[in-house]
């Protein structure tokens, strides 16, 4: 317990000592730093907490020094994230590859592709995207067409991606592709990591009903890729691709940490564009406010719960898969209610009539639509929890 | 604050689940309705409940109690919910044990005494009106020189049919005072048959005449301690209705995964599937509620009045939602009275508006917050 005390002291003075001012506050949007080839800083103590988290090895603290991380242990890892959130530390940088081909790599990778892709993640030189639906692969994704075909010493890549978060601004791509057409279709798809700057590939954003969005379309036109990126077994990339989507939960987690609270507070929003006496309508709707805040702590009570039986070292897969499909349909309810209660107020597109306040809860009402379908549809998480918690009956038609 | 149960609260869970499930199950709740028992608790069971140490549960030490907290208390609730036995744990150990400990002086202390050990029951009589209005009490106590007189009628008296004696609210002086009323045939009690084949009561006194010693806590003052009980009584009733609604749902799975239709089991069926699914979000929310309630009955009773109202507003949200998912995936079968899960849907819907419904306590929640 002395030796992590000990750690524990070391890692604080060491933060307070690097750590500028300036980052010690949440990272509003547009200033998070996204590592890569091309490191957008928006200030000098961005480079600065930027440069020092990198030569101290924490990009990747709790990897093996081999590969250049931190080489701490699980124990130590948590005292310094504990640490920066004491201290409010920004992340000092943003990276999916670190967060979930990482520790997918660490596990299935071998020792040359481990030492060629993990390096440069833990130096915060590589900005990696995430390739994995299609226009005709979305909940069910195992049915990808994007094809890797074996032409000796390489494979050519063709089709197309779509969903692909900042595929314009990314330096690589861990895709799944299809590399045996005739196996049924779970067992022809392998994990396969291409350089975006390949010729033959080109990514195009996606405007959403809210506007300009990180999302993109990635088209793949007999795009050349070394036989050595393929990532364990061939045709075995399904079981990978399951590994990587759990830790695609808790890195949407960390992310949401580190960002400003986007939350509106909807019991004195509606105090605000409701004021007292309420007429008849006004009553009804704040009387529907009440419950949907209601729900809403129900739902914080539940976080809290799954925290401490986590932490009690319980199993909580059930609890667990209830999360994401409770949060995002809350918040459409509430954006809806909002709306109502906002009327006219909560149209606004782009006119400084508005404030930026009601422009921001009319694109939050918006993207709150992309949130019951992005990351597993609400259909998909009820899926799951029928079959894998309830253990209902598999229907035989589908698969 | 703490959602964990500790070891001490799972042991207690452990036991009242063996005691049950041996000694009441669900069909010993139905031969009591079907011989028409009239108090529609086995006193037997009672009293081995009271043995278990059942009573002593969330009082301290020196007055005989366990200490353990409502953690604990909230285990034994939702195991009575899932097997649906009746016991006066409720009326008597929460509801008039909570009054006695907040308001009893060295001579009431008896009472107190006598319910935590089960030697003498007690019933609580407060409402009087067809929805739970505990501050619209038109009972009147009027103080004469060597005591009271106390007239007026109470309905939905829990367990109110021959206990030893009645807790009564009402008006008083400047505000609400509470009497101890000693079982005697001056008070009329008119049986009240309810649709879950419980022990409820009516009261009437006329003019009624009580020693001074009748007065519990001080004149006119006691409604806080009055809400107090209720609350603990509400989040009680929640810990029950939580144990119902987890026994009606896996019921439900279960029928889910054997019944079969069009050649197949009904559980494949993608309709059905989703929403057993929402079942199951439902109860882990009202789970969170409930636990979170138990938690700050045990740490910060100040602050009990609000959680307890959202957990039993969910509950009875959720209530709804699973008695009719329950009833309408049986289908057919559901509505007869040979399957339990009309037992439960009967309990669950009396429990749902005693001391308040999910509207009650939404507005209570909504002023609280204000």
């Amino acid at each position: 317990m002395s030796d992590l005390d000990g750690f524990r002291q070391e890692v604080r003075t060491w933060l307070e000592a690097n750590c500028p001012m300036s980052l010690r506050t949440p990272t509003p949007d547009g200033e998070l730093i996204w590592g890569g080839s091309d490191v957008n800083f928006t200030f000098d103590d961005q480079k600065l907490w930027f440069d020092r988290m990198r030569d101290k090895n924490w990009f990747c603290p709790s990897w093996s020094t081999q590969y250049g991380g931190g080489g701490l242990t699980a124990q130590e890892n948590g005292i310094l994230e504990s640490e920066m959130r004491r201290l409010k530390c920004r992340p000092p940088q943003i990276n999916l590859g670190i967060w979930m081909l990482g520790p997918v790599l660490l596990q299935h990778a071998n020792e040359q592709q481990k030492q060629q892709f993990l390096t440069p993640m833990t130096r915060g030189e590589v900005r990696w995207c995430q390739g994995f639906s299609e226009p005709n692969a979305g909940s069910d994704l195992a049915s990808i067409r994007t094809s890797a075909v074996d032409q000796g010493d390489h494979y050519l890549v063709n089709g197309s991606k779509i969903w692909t978060s900042y595929g314009d601004k990314s330096d690589w791509m861990y895709a799944l592709v299809r590399t045996d057409a005739t196996a049924p279709k779970h067992q022809g798809i392998s994990l396969l990591l291409l350089d975006m700057h390949s010729q033959g590939v080109q990514a195009k954003p996606i405007d959403l009903i809210s506007g300009k969005s990180s999302f993109c379309e990635v088209f793949f036109d007999n795009v050349v890729v070394p036989k050595e990126n393929l990532i364990g077994e061939l045709n075995g990339g399904w079981k990978l691709a399951k590994e990587l989507l759990q830790h695609e939960r808790s890195a949407m987690s960390k992310f949401g940490e580190f960002q400003l609270p986007t939350h509106f507070d909807l019991m004195s929003l509606m105090s605000d564009y409701l004021p007292l006496p309420h007429s008849a309508s006004e009553a009804l709707l704040f009387d529907k406010a009440v419950a949907v805040n209601m729900e809403e702590q129900a739902y914080n009570l539940t976080v809290q719960r799954l925290g401490e039986e986590m932490q009690a070292g319980q199993s909580c897969f059930g609890l667990m898969s209830i999360m994401k499909l409770v949060h995002t349909e809350q918040e459409k309810i509430k954006f809806e209610l909002l709306l109502d209660a906002m009327g006219y107020r909560a149209l606004g597109w782009e006119d400084d009539n508005f404030t930026e306040q009601e422009q921001a809860i009319n694109r939050a009402w918006l993207n709150s639509f992309s949130q019951t379908i992005a990351g597993g549809s609400s259909e998909v998480q009820l899926n799951v929890i029928a079959k894998r918690v309830l253990q209902l009956p598999e229907n035989k038609g589908v698969s | 604050m703490s959602m964990v149960y500790s070891e001490d609260d799972r042991m207690l869970a452990d036991t009242a689940e063996e005691f049950l499930s041996a000694r009441s199950p669900v069909s010993a709740q139905r031969a009591l309705r079907d011989n028409g028992a009239i108090l529609n608790y086995d006193a037997d069971i009672w009293q081995q409940m009271m043995e278990l140490g059942w009573g002593a549960i969330t009082f301290s030490e020196e007055l005989g109690g366990l200490d353990f907290g409502y953690k604990g208390m909230g285990a034994i609730f939702e195991a009575m919910g899932k097997h649906l036995a009746a016991s006066p744990m409720l009326s008597s150990v929460t509801l008039c044990g909570s009054l006695l400990q907040q308001l009893a002086n060295t001579e009431q202390q008896a009472w107190l005494t006598a319910i935590i050990s089960g030697e003498k029951r007690l019933a609580l009589a407060v409402d009087e009106h067809a929805r739970h209005k505990p501050d619209a009490i038109n009972t009147t106590a009027t103080t004469v020189n060597d005591g009271f007189i106390l007239s007026g009628k109470k309905t939905m008296v829990i367990d109110g049919v021959s206990p030893d004696g009645w807790i009564v609210s009402a008006q008083h002086e400047v505000g609400c005072s509470l009497f101890i009323v000693p079982f005697s045939d001056q008070v009329k009690v008119k049986r009240l048959k309810l649709i879950d084949s419980r022990n409820y009561a009516e009261l009437t006194f006329s003019d009624l005449k009580l020693p001074a010693a009748a007065l519990l806590g001080k004149a006119g003052d006691s409604f806080k301690a009055l809400e107090h009980a209720l609350d603990l009584g509400r989040l009680c009733l929640s810990s029950e209705m939580l144990g119902s609604l987890k026994a009606l749902f896996n019921m439900t799975v279960e029928y889910l995964k054997v019944r079969e239709q069009f050649g197949v089991k009904i559980g494949t069926f993608q309709a059905l599937q989703h929403r057993a699914a929402r079942c199951f979000v439902e109860l882990e929310l009202a789970q969170s509620c409930v636990t979170t309630a138990l938690s700050t009955a045990n740490d910060s009773p100040e602050n009990l009045a609000a959680s307890v109202s959202l957990a039993k507003w969910k509950l009875s949200k959720v209530a709804d939602l699973i008695s009719g998912e329950a009833v309408q995936m049986h289908g057919g079968i559901g509505v007869t009275d040979e399957l339990d899960i009309g037992l439960y849907l009967k309990r669950i819907r009396v429990a749902q508006m005693c001391f308040g419904d999910s509207d009650f306590h939404q507005a209570r929640f909504s002023a609280l917050m204000a």
